[in-house]
């Protein structure tokens, strides 16, 4: 059952060192400052799940969070690599990571799957490609019914999911729209799911067919205005593309990015003392 | 008009896209041409996202396979295991628009690695949605700069199928989806060879010598006996993709995307 809950206590509650953790939102609502509150607290071991490695899975890795990265999309979008993650797999810093490595297709079948309750997922997928020679966990099973050969992957079951959504009523039901990508499944996978919101509400005024989660099919609800910056949340705020720009010059070297970590990350109480850092930076480098 | 090796590689893949197709489109070059073809030619063109927009009409190009602009302009959009599973894996999809890292000459890509899988290089960006699109569109069209690292003799990791050693090998793998109609590049246009699937050059952009296209592929590329000249952008195209080019910059500050 969703309780409303400061961010802080949440992730402290939540999410336990050596957890399966995804953060779920396609380029949309992706959960930042839940992301940040993971770094700040010190969380180790964690393996990550996510379709789409970008900016907040680079932060993660080069602060030492992760042991092991389960994706399939890995790269800062429109603008090249995510050089935290590269660091991570071509030289070991800041430790070795482990990844797991698939399709999209695969991915998002492993969430449905896991929301399904069911030990893995079956899709046509993978052949011809060489992913199944370097991924275990990609396998072929012959249709008991018709014997076609069709791809196979374990479930993700993560320990705890996180997103960010749009709204919440005050009892902790959830309501997001826009590109939902997978996070329902995600959520319904998941043991644990924590979500932050740009608002709580009184009504949801939700259409029949909207993407609701139930209160009780949620552990936390955290008011986080502002929380997927920078990527955006339909209805409140755009796409800060700027930031994804620069990000690349920030996380090229080991020393500039543990810098920009620490100063408002790392050193910040919560997201609120992030964005009053953040906007202080930003003040500076236009001057 | 004058034009560029990038105008003409983004006119000439947009060509390819007929009226009323329905086009997975990966972001990037591909969704440049894609939006071009349905802002000239092809309007009722239907561009679906893998992030779940169906239908995108954006008037600005994506930075991200997720930008806000495709949703709000979408006929529908759905969840991501929705478009993977009901409408690519569904088999609706007519054209998978690809970009790529790495191309070889039976038109497999590599957008994964270079160097070895446990030692690489250069990691790249990673599967994304390629792999089944490339194998479940019913064709696949492929659009990159020509030059020697991308046109490889051997690919370090196929990450996505186009006929894997040619002649019969991708039917005889079970892929269902017809594979790569067309790789087109800034230099020319090649098509396979209707029995060993071989990459082979069969229009060449204007002002462009065989031999440009020769030293820009790492293999000894076959060129057809009925090698065309591709027809220049035509001014009505070139405006149309600078006026597209000119809103996506103002309104993003930089062109180009990328999946995520």
């Amino acid at each position: 059952m969703a309780r409303l809950t400061p961010l802080r206590e949440a992730i402290s509650e939540l999410v336990q060192d050596g957890n399966t953790v995804a953060l779920e939102g396609f380029t949309h609502l992706i959960p930042h400052a839940a992301g940040h509150e993971l770094i700040r607290q010190g969380k180790k071991n964690l393996t990550l799940v996510r379709m789409t490695p970008d900016l907040i899975y680079d932060q993660l890795i080069g602060s030492g969070c992760a042991s092991k990265l389960i994706f399939s999309w890995g790269g800062n979008p429109g603008v090249g690599s995510l050089h935290r993650f590269r660091d991570a797999i071509e030289q070991g810093w800041p430790h070795p990571l482990a990844y797991e490595e698939h399709s999209h297709a695969a991915l998002a079948n492993a969430y449905v799957a896991g929301a399904s309750n069911l030990p893995f997922a079956v899709l046509r997928g993978y052949t011809g490609s060489d992913l199944p020679k370097v991924n275990p966990n990609i396998r072929f099973i012959e249709c008991p019914f018709t014997g076609e050969k069709l791809a196979a992957i374990p479930s993700i079951r993560p320990d705890v999911t996180v997103i960010h959504a749009q709204k919440a009523d005050r009892r902790g039901n959830v309501l997001l729209w826009g590109i939902v990508g997978v996070q329902k499944e995600a959520v319904l996978a998941a043991k644990r799911a924590i979500v932050t919101v740009e608002e709580i509400v009184d009504e949801l005024d939700a259409p029949p067919n909207a993407c609701v989660l139930p209160r009780w099919a949620v552990s936390a609800v955290c008011h986080v205005p502002g929380g997927a910056y920078p990527s955006y949340a339909q209805g409140y705020y755009e796409r800060d593309n700027r930031f994804y720009q620069s990000w690349d010059a920030i996380s090229r070297s080991r020393e500039a990015f543990t810098a920009w970590i620490d100063r408002h990350v790392r050193n910040t109480a919560d997201f609120d003392e992030f964005k009053r850092v953040f906007a202080e930076s930003a003040k500076q480098e236009a001057a | 008009m004058e034009f560029s090796a990038t105008e003409i590689m983004t006119v000439a893949a947009s060509r390819l896209l007929k009226d009323g197709t329905v086009c997975f489109v990966g972001i990037g070059l591909p969704s440049t041409a894609a939006n071009l073809a349905r802002l000239t030619h092809a309007p009722e063109v239907v561009l679906i996202y893998e992030s779940g927009p169906i239908g995108a009409k954006p008037t600005v190009l994506p930075l991200s396979i997720g930008d806000g602009e495709l949703a709000l302009t979408a006929d529908t959009v759905v969840s991501t295991p929705e478009i993977f599973r009901y409408w690519l894996q569904g088999g609706r999809i007519d054209v998978g628009f690809l970009g790529a890292a790495q191309v070889d000459r039976f038109a497999n890509i590599n957008t994964t690695v270079i160097g070895a899988y446990d030692k690489p290089k250069v990691r790249l960006p990673g599967a994304g949605g390629a792999p089944e699109i490339a194998s479940q569109a019913k064709e696949v069209f492929i659009v990159l700069k020509q030059s020697t690292k991308a046109f490889v003799d051997k690919l370090p990791f196929i990450t996505s199928a186009g006929y894997l050693d040619g002649g019969d090998a991708r039917e005889k793998a079970g892929i269902p989806g017809k594979g790569p109609a067309a790789v087109i590049t800034d230099l020319g246009i090649m098509t396979p060879d209707p029995v060993t699937r071989e990459l082979t050059l069969t229009s060449i952009h204007p002002g462009v010598t065989v031999e440009q296209v020769k030293a820009a592929t790492g293999w000894d590329l076959k060129i057809s006996p009925d090698l065309k000249t591709t027809e220049a952008p035509q001014p009505h195209e070139l405006e149309a993709l600078r006026d597209l080019q000119a809103r996506t910059a103002k309104a993003h500050g930089q062109s180009g995307g990328g999946e995520g």
